[in-house]
């Protein structure tokens, strides 16, 4: 198996009517190391989707390459389906089928005997605290026994994929089914799997990725381990309420947030009441410009004005992903 | 882990499967199954019993029922068929298909499994409207060879509708519009012989009702059930019946690259 599990170069992908074309993805490039947990984030329609379905076989980029597994996804399609498991933003599992319909289904379809199928299904379900449920309607599923199904579905064939795909795994989970998810990629994970995953939770990524891909409207914004990326954001805002239209555009540039309707900025600090103090007391010495403050905690949204900011000119990344 | 090689199955494996996921999926779907026999039960005894005492259908027929029963096959037919739509409308909705093409499961033996089971849908239908039939007057005199002839024909349009019908699946952006996309196939009977004859009709129908792909169908089914001299028409019915569905199997593979891009 190659060191290399994930690569991709330049991919690019429009989807629309040749007339209202919308670039989808604007050249991507990923190099994900053999096992671990990698995680693609990024907000709604940042082309998170899209870079698995490529990267999966399941739609082909307009131009760039990619390997999985050390095969082409274009000219070894078939190689690579083999060697990986995909669990996509919609349940790929049949509402109106038992779990354990479902599971020998899959298992028939890679080949199976029906026999070795039976046996397989149950050893799934088994293993994702199924058995339970498997002679109930996958309607009946809670959203988390619906994913941990899907994810089952994903492990039915050949043995054990050496790639796993999720997007979005845990997109409209409860807290609890969310943490019982975790477990099962980081068990993945720990038998030696390449999990890309992806999601628009920092704290997901936190938790689960060796190493993160910032992904905003088609680019990577920005690459590297959990810590690297945090570092770059600060864990806290200041937003100050200015008093007059000069101290906003004096002070705009320090700012990682902008609302020039209310005269708001936001500054970034560690939260600490010190440091807090200084940087009052350095922006605003005559105690005139600032009306109001409020302290605010680094959301997801800081994560991506700050990363797109520092990458004004993102063609730079866009060959090669930014090492941090 | 043991051993979980598997070689990939071949077309006729994966067919298989796929017509046993659709036949337990529409096994679960009672209302529509329900609906589909019913309507043209329904139908028939509308016809026989209120407008049929109203249809000259000529001297050849003891009763109307006697004339009736081939158009009510094929309503059915088009009506059960239709089904096929909503169902691979309902496929193309979730993320199943790009599971199975993760498997290397392309479009064909998925749309195979849901027309195979249409047609296992369609014989409990047909049969139900037949008993039916009989109960009410029908009397066939069929031949054997008139029999499989007559079961051969409405094997044939069955499949070629069903795989029309999941097309227009394909087509459909949702299933609600996949129902309605279907509604030509249960209506096509109406413009040709198979409630009334086609020489009652305003003339300048004739020439379709004469020449749609329904009316030899009707007119071999017809002929074989009552033992009368059908001529050519079932080569004619079948020869309909195999273009539909050439059209249908390439339509339906177009479409679905187109879907799933």
């Amino acid at each position: 198996m190659p060191d290399v599990m994930i690569e991709a170069h330049g991919l690019t992908k429009s989807y629309g009517r040749p007339s209202a074309r919308v670039r989808v993805l604007d050249g991507i490039g990923l190099r994900v190391a053999r096992a671990g947990v990698f995680a693609l984030l990024g907000p709604n329609g940042a082309g998170k989707t899209t870079t698995v379905r490529i990267l999966a076989t399941l739609t082909t980029a307009d131009a760039g390459t990619a390997r999985v597994a050390g095969y082409d996804v274009v000219a070894d399609r078939r190689r690579v389906r083999r060697a990986i498991s995909l669990t996509g933003q919609f349940a790929a599992v049949d509402e109106t089928l038992t779990g354990e319909e479902n599971l020998r289904m899959m298992a028939r379809l890679t080949g199976h005997s029906r026999a070795r199928s039976r046996q397989r299904a149950e050893e799934l379900l088994e293993r994702f605290g199924l058995t339970d449920a498997a002679r109930r309607l996958v309607r009946t599923y809670s959203g988390g026994m619906r994913r941990r199904l899907d994810l089952a579905a994903g492990l039915v064939g050949s043995p054990e994929p050496g790639v796993f795909f999720l997007d979005e795994p845990t997109t409209g989970l409860d807290p609890r089914s969310r943490r019982e998810l975790w477990q099962v990629v980081r068990d993945l994970a720990g038998r030696g799997a390449t999990v890309l995953l992806t999601t628009q939770y920092l704290e997901e990524a936190d938790q689960l990725a060796d190493r993160i891909a910032v992904l905003n409207k088609g680019r990577i914004a920005a690459e590297g381990t959990p810590e690297q990326l945090k570092s770059r954001v600060p864990g806290h805002r200041l937003d100050l309420v200015l008093t007059t239209r000069e101290a906003y555009l004096r002070l705009a540039a320090r700012a990682v947030h902008h609302s020039p309707g209310s005269l708001t900025l936001g500054l970034p600090t560690d939260g600490t009441a010190a440091q807090t103090r200084a940087l009052l007391d350095e922006i605003d010495p005559q105690r005139t410009d600032v009306d109001r403050f409020s302290l605010h905690s680094a959301t997801l949204d800081d994560v991506f004005l700050t990363l797109t900011a520092e990458n004004a000119e993102p063609a730079d990344t866009a060959e090669a992903p930014a090492r941090v | 882990m043991s051993d979980t090689t598997a070689s990939a199955p071949g077309f006729l494996t994966r067919a298989t499967v796929m017509t046993g996921r659709s036949l337990r999926i529409s096994r679960r779907n009672v209302d529509a199954v329900i609906t589909s026999m019913m309507l043209p039960v329904m139908l028939m005894l509308i016809f026989v019993y209120f407008f049929g005492g109203a249809i000259d259908t000529g001297s050849a027929y003891d009763s109307y029922v006697m004339y009736v029963v081939p158009g009510v096959l094929l309503l059915c037919a088009g009506f059960g068929s239709a089904t096929t739509a909503v169902a691979v409308s309902e496929d193309m909705k979730g993320g199943i298909i790009d599971r199975f093409r993760s498997l290397d499961i392309g479009g064909t033996p998925v749309l195979a499994g849901h027309v195979a089971a249409s047609v296992v849908r369609n014989l409990v239908s047909t049969t139900l409207v037949f008993g039916v039939a009989l109960l009410i007057g029908f009397r066939p005199a069929a031949t054997p060879g008139g029999w499989l002839a007559v079961t051969g024909v409405l094997l044939a349009y069955i499949t070629a509708l069903s795989w029309i019908s999941a097309a227009m699946g394909l087509l459909a952006r949702t299933p609600e519009a996949a129902g309605g996309f279907t509604f030509f196939m249960s209506f096509l009977p109406y413009p040709s012989s198979a409630f009334v004859p086609v020489d009652s009709m305003p003339g300048w129908l004739h020439g379709f009702a004469d020449h749609q792909p329904i009316t030899p169908a009707i007119e071999s089914i017809r002929g074989l059930l009552l033992d009368q001299p059908v001529g050519n028409t079932p080569w004619i019915a079948l020869a309909w019946a195999a273009g539909i569905l050439a059209v249908a199997v390439a339509a339906s593979g177009v479409l679905f690259r187109l879907r799933t891009r």
